[in-house]
């Protein structure tokens, strides 16, 4: 960044770079441009996006429109002034309140509060508390916020070392007496995080909440301002020491859900209510107004007991989502390469072809543990109800029950920072920790209402979607 | 019309923002089906509107003012019309390319350069009307220019955008929105500040709509097109009379807002005369006085009769109600006696600028919205107490009251949008936004936005208009409309038939007709800009015959002129059986052949209908006679021999 903001002519590149540079203007110059038309443009050069072509000059008119002329079209061009952009969230001192909660929020990037970028046309994040309540004032009747940015990086950058940095830092939070710990996170991979997280902070005090917006701050409608605030709420006020994922129940702005850590995946890639839990029922409905909890079966808030931080990792672990006609020399590579734990996607209740079975014969006998869970994500791998199951399980392809696939990949990675033991590695992977493998599905814990049928459209129809 | 001006001396300016949605067959950022609108909806969404800062870092007046209004908006919706990107629920999708084509060709119409690189920017709107906040637009054009009357009109920009919702109900802090339309291409021209008297906005509205239908590529009907008028008088500043439905409001609309803004700059004066310069000046202190007035004999300032509508009398539903309770609340304008009923626009006085901002802003919009000391109740009861709220604020002579009530936390922002709204008098006439009415006056609507609610956005990239598409569209550019008029008028078209055929795309029937059938022009025009008229008056599809069928037919009636006669029986076959054969059916019809014996039948109908009366008029059995005729020759035989020949018998019978 520092970089680029030094740069003169900040994105152009090639025939633009050049124009500009003969031309003697540059980014933020207020100029007066008169094109081969002999249109008369007045406004302000902006910086061009890097992966934009270099035949264009971006300019933002007084009316507020950008425009881009063609660098062979420009005529004439007069710089009248300068007037460099600062683009800022109205910062505020966040106030201090002794009778509320104290609340932590850690960033690693995403969306909650956020501003342009001129150099690549994105958003970037934007943080500080100050920020913050200048954005999203109401923050400030629930606590007092403390912000501390780890990383700012999109979710898909999230990673093994970032997990452990957050845990670490979840750890002291607690210890500096922390109310309550929101972590502000890109959705695309917050399951993961939620997961992984699950299993290095055990025995939290105090709730631990993920949480993250569809649509980016910078927009009137975001989801962004009302998660944050409900994920405050439930990080100050909320019962569930556990780490949970807040993000809207309906795509309406009316409620928030918690979800478990162990059990919540993205289900739409644009959706505001694309968090589901799977397999279950979310834990507590939060809104404005406060909680509405749907099941008493959590780690409840207590302030005396000793979080267990665990940040042992091995990431040479990988799901292998089966697809017909799989080639077994995929199973070979990932042994060759020195994996050593494969999460099967399988098909159904947990399986994959014949001719994959020798190759998943030689990782294991090479010390590869190997475990199964379902691509249907709802359901259970019961091996044993076909022959084809049953031969895997001889092979010694361990079924994860109803562990979803990114929960179990993100476990086995965990099990395998603390022991390579096969036995101890099913053990462990077999023993849940929060719920990651559940005994029972209660039958609501499985609906995909179908559109289209009479009897659900009604209900659709009737209620705030 | 009352208060004549001389709109030069005022220094009156005007210029459009002209409104019209292209005719696509999907949407301009997802492929949903462009024009299908419903009445019914199969699911709802709740959602709330947030401002965020532009480009530049500031945030726009506008937003904060819609923000402060804290609606509550659900958007209605159908599977038939809409898909997750009009729920705010999925990214845009590429733009329509056919959009652009044709927003470029609306462009070279106008006489506009044609941008290189066309970006896409949100511009906010916070009311909801647009469920992601904002709406997507861009520039296509600069710089065109229309004749007009001897001079030109500028064209300052036309830019591609989508359509927004449709409003169906706006009550208290509930707002609900049908998003059927929303999405659908639109362009929109801006003019210059270039018109100079109200009937000139309205022949300037009906100009542009003239070229942009000259292409055939844009939609017409009800809400297929609308206009934004700005009204500036010297002294005033830029109103804006927001989605005018018809051209012929236009002349009243800007006549009253001249009016307005006048008087606004007198009332200006007025104050400034009282001593009120800035901020401070302004002494406008209000407090709940709820308390006082529970017992009040006055119905409205109850909480009971505030709860239920008065229209209906239904009960206010939670999203519809502030926050707080029920609270009312008395504000005292120190020095401000008599500015209220300050005349505004006909009809309407200064109160009603105030009652403008406290319904929309506040959301308090129980009429009267609000009571004024210069406009109260005159029965004796609400006198006293109009004399006790007085006392209890310390009003003196010279002060005036207004008294609002509702949701607690709405009687606050009334009354700061009351003493918001003194200040910019002080000042002049603000910068609005205004919803027009069929008599000529015009209601607050918002607070006129600027570049601040900008923002460029970062889901769409820039969409590159090479020359060679721009020189492409260029080449299969219509005919200019005012080349063709000259062209209709020189055969003797009337214009307003010249105009009816530019606006509802007859005239490119004309021209194809003329072409290839070798049609006279003047006969084609007043056929397709008059003739068929009445029957798509009486509901004979007649739009649904293609342009071949047309110059079959106008083949006809080269070879055959007399068929011509029965122009209207050949149409309406034609709608009936639109596969039948032509040349068939002109055979069949016997058209173009005298039938033989013709004059013999006519001399047997002359017979058979001798008059009853001996005294009966000639001419009136002549008209019959030619009737009858008619009904069995038309198109076979010219009326004017029929006609010769009928004369002819009824002269033999007299011999």
């Amino acid at each position: 960044m520092s970089e680029s903001t030094s740069d003169p002519l900040k994105g152009y590149k090639g025939r633009a770079r050049a124009r500009l540079q003969e031309l003697g203007i540059r980014v933020w110059s207020d100029v007066r441009m008169v094109n081969s038309a002999g249109s008369l443009f007045e406004g302000v050069v902006l910086p061009r996006s890097e992966s934009f072509d270099d035949l264009h000059i971006v300019l933002k008119l007084k009316n507020g429109y950008n425009i881009g002329i063609h660098v062979d079209r420009v005529a004439s061009v007069e710089e009248i002034g300068y007037k460099e952009a600062v683009y800022k969230i109205p910062e505020q001192e966040f106030p201090s309140r002794p009778d509320l909660p104290n609340v932590t929020l850690l960033g690693t990037g995403g969306t909650i509060a956020s501003r342009l970028d001129y150099r690549t046309g994105a958003v970037i994040p934007a943080f500080t508390p100050g920020e913050l309540y200048g954005a999203v004032p109401e923050l400030a009747d629930i606590c007092n916020l403390t912000t501390k940015k780890l990383f700012g990086v999109f979710s898909e950058n999230m990673g093994w070392p970032e997990y452990v940095t957050l845990a670490e830092n979840i750890e002291r939070e607690i210890a500096d007496g922390a109310d309550g710990i929101v972590i502000g996170h890109g959705t695309d991979t917050m399951g993961h995080t939620a997961a992984v997280l699950s299993f290095m902070v055990q025995d939290s005090p105090v709730p631990v909440v993920v949480v993250g917006s569809q649509r980016s701050s910078d927009r009137p409608s975001s989801d962004a301002a009302l998660n944050l605030i409900h994920a405050i709420r439930t990080a100050a006020y909320g019962d569930i020491a556990e780490v949970q994922i807040c993000m809207f129940g309906p795509t309406s702005d009316r409620y928030g859900l918690l979800h478990r850590g162990t059990r919540c995946r993205k289900m739409h890639s644009s959706y505001r209510s694309t968090f589901r839990t799977i397999g279950d029922i979310p834990l507590c409905i939060v809104s404005r107004d406060g909680f509405s909890s749907l099941t008493d079966d959590y780690l409840h808030r207590d302030a005396s007991r000793r979080v267990r931080i665990d940040t042992v990792y091995d990431d040479r672990v990988t799901i292998l989502y089966y697809y017909p006609g799989m080639r077994p020399n995929l199973v070979d590579a990932l042994v060759e390469k020195g994996y050593r734990g494969i999460v099967i996607a399988g098909t159904g209740l947990g399986h994959v072809n014949t001719p994959l079975y020798p190759a998943l014969e030689r990782a294991i006998d090479a010390g590869v543990h190997v475990v199964m869970t379902v691509q249907t994500l709802w359901g259970f791998a019961q091996m044993y109800v076909y022959e084809t199951g049953r031969d895997l399980l001889d092979i010694g392809v361990v079924p994860l029950d109803n562990m979803l696939p990114e929960t179990a990949l993100m476990k086995l990675g965990w099990v395998l920072g603390h022991t390579d033991d096969h036995e101890k590695v099913i053990e462990m992977m077999r023993t849940p920790i929060n719920h990651e493998i559940t005994e029972r599905e209660p039958h609501n814990g499985y609906l995909i209402l179908q559109g289209g049928l009479p009897e659900t459209d009604e209900f659709v129809s009737s209620h705030w979607k | 019309m009352p208060d004549a001006i001389d709109y030069s001396e005022v220094g009156l300016r005007v210029g459009l923002e002209v409104h019209q949605q292209l005719l696509t067959a999907k949407k301009m950022f997802c492929n949903c089906p462009a024009g299908i609108y419903t009445r019914e909806h199969d699911g709802s969404v709740l959602r709330h509107m947030r401002p965020t800062l532009s480009e530049l870092g500031e945030y726009d007046g506008t937003a904060l003012m819609e923000f402060k209004t804290r609606k509550n908006i659900v958007y209605l919706l159908h599977t038939s019309n809409v898909c997750t990107y009009e729920m705010d629920d999925t990214p845009p999708f590429l733009m329509n390319p056919q959009a652009l084509d044709i927003a470029i060709e609306q462009c070279l119409m106008l006489g506009c350069d044609i941008i290189d690189e066309v970006h896409i920017a949100r511009k906010q709107y916070l009311d909801g009307s647009i469920p992601t906040g904002f709406q997507r637009t861009a520039i296509v054009g600069v710089e065109g220019r229309l004749p007009f009357h001897g001079r030109e009109i500028t064209i300052t920009q036309v830019s591609v955008e989508e359509d927004s919702c449709r409003e169906v109900s706006d009550r208290g802090h509930l707002i609900v929105w049908r998003t059927d339309r929303l999405g659908m291409p639109l362009i929109e021209t801006v003019t210059g500040p270039d018109l100079r008297t109200p009937d000139e906005v309205e022949e300037a509205i009906l100009l542009v709509g003239r070229v942009c239908r000259s292409t055939g590529h844009v939609r017409v009907g009800l809400g297929a097109s609308r206009q934004d008028i700005n009204v500036s008088v010297r002294g005033g500043r830029r109103v804006e009379i927001k989605g005018v439905p018809r051209a012929g409001w236009a002349p009243g609309l800007v006549h009253c807002e001249a009016v307005r803004q006048i008087n606004l700059l007198n009332l200006r004066d007025e104050l400034r005369g009282r001593g009120f310069r800035e901020s401070d000046d302004l002494g406008i202190e209000h407090r709940d006085v709820t308390e006082l007035v529970a017992d009040s004999p006055m119905d409205l300032l109850r909480a009971g009769s505030w709860e239920r509508y008065l229209d209906n009398g239904d009960q206010r539903s939670d999203l519809e109600r502030g926050s707080g309770p029920f609270c009312v609340r008395a504000v005292r304008l120190p020095g401000l006696g008599d500015t209220l009923s300050w005349p505004t626009q006909p009809n309407r006085s200064f109160a009603d600028e105030l009652r403008g901002r406290v319904r929309v802003i506040a959301g308090l919009d129980q009429p009267p919205a609000l009571l004024h000391s210069e406009d109260w109740p005159r029965e004796a009861s609400a006198t006293n107490e109009l004399d006790r709220l007085r006392r209890t604020l310390g009003c003196s002579s010279e002060d005036g009251l207004v008294v609002v009530w509702g949701a607690e936390e709405d009687t606050l922002t009334a009354a700061e949008e009351i003493r918001l709204r003194f200040l910019d008098a002080v000042d002049g006439v603000p910068n609005e936004t205004r919803q027009p009415f069929a008599d000529g006056s015009t209601d607050f609507e918002r607070i006129l936005p600027g570049p601040d609610r900008m923002y460029p956005d970062t889901d769409s990239p820039p969409q590159r208009v090479t020359r060679e598409r721009v020189e492409g569209l260029q080449a299969s550019l219509p005919e200019l409309p005012w080349s063709r008029e000259a062209r209709y008028t020189e055969v003797g078209v009337p214009t307003p038939v010249i105009h009816y055929l530019i606006r509802r795309g007859g005239a490119r029937l004309v021209d194809a007709v003329v072409e290839l059938s070798g049609a006279d022009l003047r006969r084609a025009c007043f056929f397709f800009g008059e003739r068929l008229k009445g029957l798509r008056r009486a509901g004979v599809a007649v739009d649904e015959i293609s342009d071949e069928r047309w110059c079959e037919l106008f083949a006809v009636f080269d070879s055959r002129p007399v068929a011509w006669e029965a122009w209207q029986s050949l149409v309406e076959r034609l709608v009936d059986h639109p596969d039948i054969d032509l040349q068939n059916l002109v055979e069949e019809m016997g058209l173009g052949r005298a039938p033989d014996g013709w004059r013999e039948r006519v001399a047997g109908l002359a017979a058979e209908l001798r008059p009853v009366h001996p005294d009966g008029s000639e001419d009136q059995r002549r008209r019959f006679l030619m009737g009858r005729a008619m009904s069995e020759l038309r198109g076979r035989v010219s009326s004017t021999e029929v006609d010769a020949e009928i004369r002819s018998r009824i002269g033999a019978e007299h011999e």
